[in-house]
């Protein structure tokens, strides 16, 4: 591990540095973590480089400290970020929820290992994407994004915060024990946007911590410990942040935070594509196991077949427009190969309408080879 | 007292396992395995020990294990205890909780006093090595001021949690500090924990080559040195009466006690310890000894 930024354009690192060292670009100065393969080493990275930047480093006791200390940090105005994996990320399933109904900006990394419970802990996996989505109890929604290059480890945990500042939501990076782990080279942008959390539109006597002006639905947050003074609170509130106990205080509140995500799924979701156009079939894929499809696609039209691609870069919400889209185009089928015993192509069977839907779900722990892919392939088409 | 002759030739792990050359958590398991002998029910977390129980098609031990998330050891054993009781097979069966030192001072805490508190049948053994190990040597709440960790690379701030005070407040009828250089000290603690009713807590202090920075070889001796310096008195509180085992006694004497630096310059996580560190640690073991020359004069 260097000590040093990363100054230079061009770098040679890891999944798990790029990842940190992009939190540290976006802004982030604070992070609580505790040891969990395959993820520790973003912690051990931001125990050295968030003192650089005047930032606070925390090893929690365990994950639910973890993820709550964050929103702490987030409360008093700081960018936090916390890491973790599957059985870590089970642990912080209550306050996923709770950093939702608080509306606090907090980035969550999960590099996802072989589960259930233990698992393959030094093995990738795919199998938390529902996790990532479900963890927490109630009606709510979240935004995970899915990076499948050191490169994204990095970029996307910048959009990452961005999203979360944005939305005031809870965002989740979802990567697994490859990406996290192996080495490339990344390019690091000097012109980058960074979005900060709206602020209070109204002077402190008139503030009302959950009242949203704008038609984003996002309040304006205040900074705990600033003249604003405001109760954040679990419990169904009202926009004054006071608990409520009646359900038209329950709907009037779910439905605000849904709908900030649901309205705003054009601008969060994002995905590569490739020849479309012509494709009368799709395969889709995202993370590390999407790494070997563009070979297949360009095999496969070498030899005639008008195969197209779409890889996945954010998964929830889930790109409803696209698939829509995709049918528009004139696709009739789309192939999910994903590294689970199939989670997003049950999201994909919600257009069966527009085309049929296959998959390749295993819940193996090495992603598709391009030739395993390709067989199953030109046995669809 | 007990001798080597005493203890018994029967292992209950086998050779081969997954732990690391010159691994003091496999020593106490090995030794505690043979106090406890075959009637033994193992509860552990995420840990080490989960590692040395093997990873890749077989398993090394003879006796019963049930690995737990790493926040629930002490509550996975009150349901084996729970069970026993009520099949009146409790006295018959020991149940043993193992954990690392984060599985029982950090992530674990909650659940290990909460056993107890309900006055759970059973032993609960930390194997202490200062770090979470298993995960590639991240700071714990029993990591030492001024030892390196990846998550401390300038070493620790703060202190190393007293644990065994700690499950001394809670009233319970057994608690030992051991160490796996001292392994006829360890058997007869385990043999002793055993005899007793009711919840038994023994902090180990377990030396590991890789995280501590030193040769595989001399895993004994830097365990020796930790109670030669004082940093690790070994003792037993029963029923509140608190004995200084044998093999720390004459250290009550300061003058017998070798100095921390010998200690700590045998170890490289300690590479980077200062002067005013050093003389913390200096200050804690004469906290520690003053504390129970008190308590041994109480008696």
């Amino acid at each position: 591990m260097s000590n040093a930024s990363f100054q230079e354009k061009r770098i040679l690192t890891t999944g798990n540095y790029a990842c940190a060292e992009g939190a540290i670009t976006a802004g982030c100065l604070y992070f609580a973590g505790y040891p969990i393969t395959p993820s520790s080493e973003i912690a051990a990275y931001m125990s050295r480089r968030l003192p650089q930047v005047n930032g606070t480093f925390v090893q929690m006791e365990d994950e639910l400290a973890s993820i709550t200390s964050c929103f702490g940090a987030s409360y008093t105005g700081k960018k936090a970020m916390t890491a973790t994996s599957g059985p870590g990320l089970s642990l912080m399933a209550e306050s996923i929820g709770l950093g939702v109904m608080l509306e606090v900006p907090t980035v969550i990394v999960t590099i996802m290992r072989g589960g259930p419970s233990t698992g393959q802990p030094t093995n990738a996996s795919q199998s938390d994407v529902y996790q990532t989505r479900y963890a927490s109890h109630g009606d709510y929604e979240i935004i995970v994004l899915a990076p499948s290059s050191v490169q994204e480890m990095y970029d996307l945990t910048i959009r990452a915060f961005n999203l979360s500042e944005k939305y005031r939501i809870p965002v989740i990076v979802a990567s697994d024990g490859i990406v996290g782990q192996m080495m490339e080279v990344i390019n690091i942008h000097s012109n980058i946007e960074l979005v900060e959390r709206k602020k209070p539109q109204v002077p402190p006597e008139k503030y009302k911590p959950f009242e949203a002006f704008d038609d984003d639905l996002v309040p304006g947050m205040a900074i705990a410990g600033t003249n604003y003074s405001f109760y954040v609170t679990g419990l169904t509130h009202d926009i004054e942040g006071d608990p409520q106990m009646t359900p038209e205080a329950a709907e009037v509140l779910i439905k605000r935070l849904c709908e900030k995500i649901k309205k705003a799924r054009p601008q969060i979701n994002d995905w590569e594509e490739k020849h479309l156009e012509d494709a009368d079939t799709v395969i889709l894929a995202y993370g590390i196991n999407a790494r070997g499809v563009p070979e297949v696609v360009e095999q496969a039209r070498q030899k005639g077949y008008k195969v197209g691609l779409v890889r996945l870069k954010s998964l929830w919400p889930f790109p409803d427009e696209l698939m829509e889209r995709i049918g528009q185009m004139g696709v009739s089928k789309v192939i999910v190969c994903e590294m689970n015993n199939g989670m997003i192509i049950r999201e994909v069977q919600r257009f069966q309408h527009l085309f049929t839907v296959s998959g390749i779900t295993i819940p193996t722990t090495i992603p598709f080879s391009p030739k395993f892919i390709y067989e199953k392939l030109i046995k669809e088409v | 007292m007990v001798k080597v002759m005493d203890i018994p030739e029967e292992e209950f792990i086998y050779p081969g396992t997954r732990a690391c050359a010159g691994c003091s958590m496999a020593l106490i398991y090995r030794i505690a395995l043979k106090a406890l002998g075959p009637n033994t029910i193992i509860t552990v977390p995420a840990s080490c020990l989960t590692v040395l129980h093997g990873m890749q098609g077989f398993c090394t031990t003879k006796v019963s294990v049930y690995h737990t998330p790493f926040a629930t050891t002490g509550a996975a054993a009150s349901g084996i205890v729970a069970s026993l009781e009520s099949k009146g097979l409790s006295d018959d069966i020991n149940v043993v909780a193992f954990a690392g030192d984060g599985g029982t001072v950090d992530i674990g805490i909650q659940s290990l006093s909460g056993a107890v508190e309900r006055g759970t049948n059973f032993i609960f053994a930390c194997y202490d090595n200062e770090a979470y190990m298993n995960t590639g040597v991240q700071r714990s709440g029993s990591t030492p001021p001024g030892a390196f960790s990846t998550t401390t690379p300038e070493g620790k701030t703060g202190y190393k949690k007293n644990m065994a005070k700690i499950m001394e407040a809670h009233g319970i009828p057994y608690v030992a500090t051991a160490i796996s250089s001292y392994p006829l000290d360890l058997y007869e603690k385990f043999q002793r924990a055993k005899g007793i009713t009711g919840s038994k807590y023994l902090h180990i202090l377990a030396p590991c080559p890789p995280g501590w920075g030193y040769e595989p070889k001399n895993s004994i001796e830097i365990g020796r040195l930790a109670v030669q310096t004082g940093f690790w008195p070994l003792y037993e509180v029963i029923e509140g009466k608190f004995i200084l085992s044998k093999d720390s006694r004459r250290f009550l004497d300061a003058s017998k006690r070798k100095p921390i630096e010998e200690y700590c310059n045998s170890q490289k996580r300690f590479r980077k310890i200062s002067k005013e560190e050093i003389e913390n640690h200096k200050r804690y073991i004469n906290d520690l000894w003053n504390e129970i020359g008190q308590r041994l004069e109480e008696i």
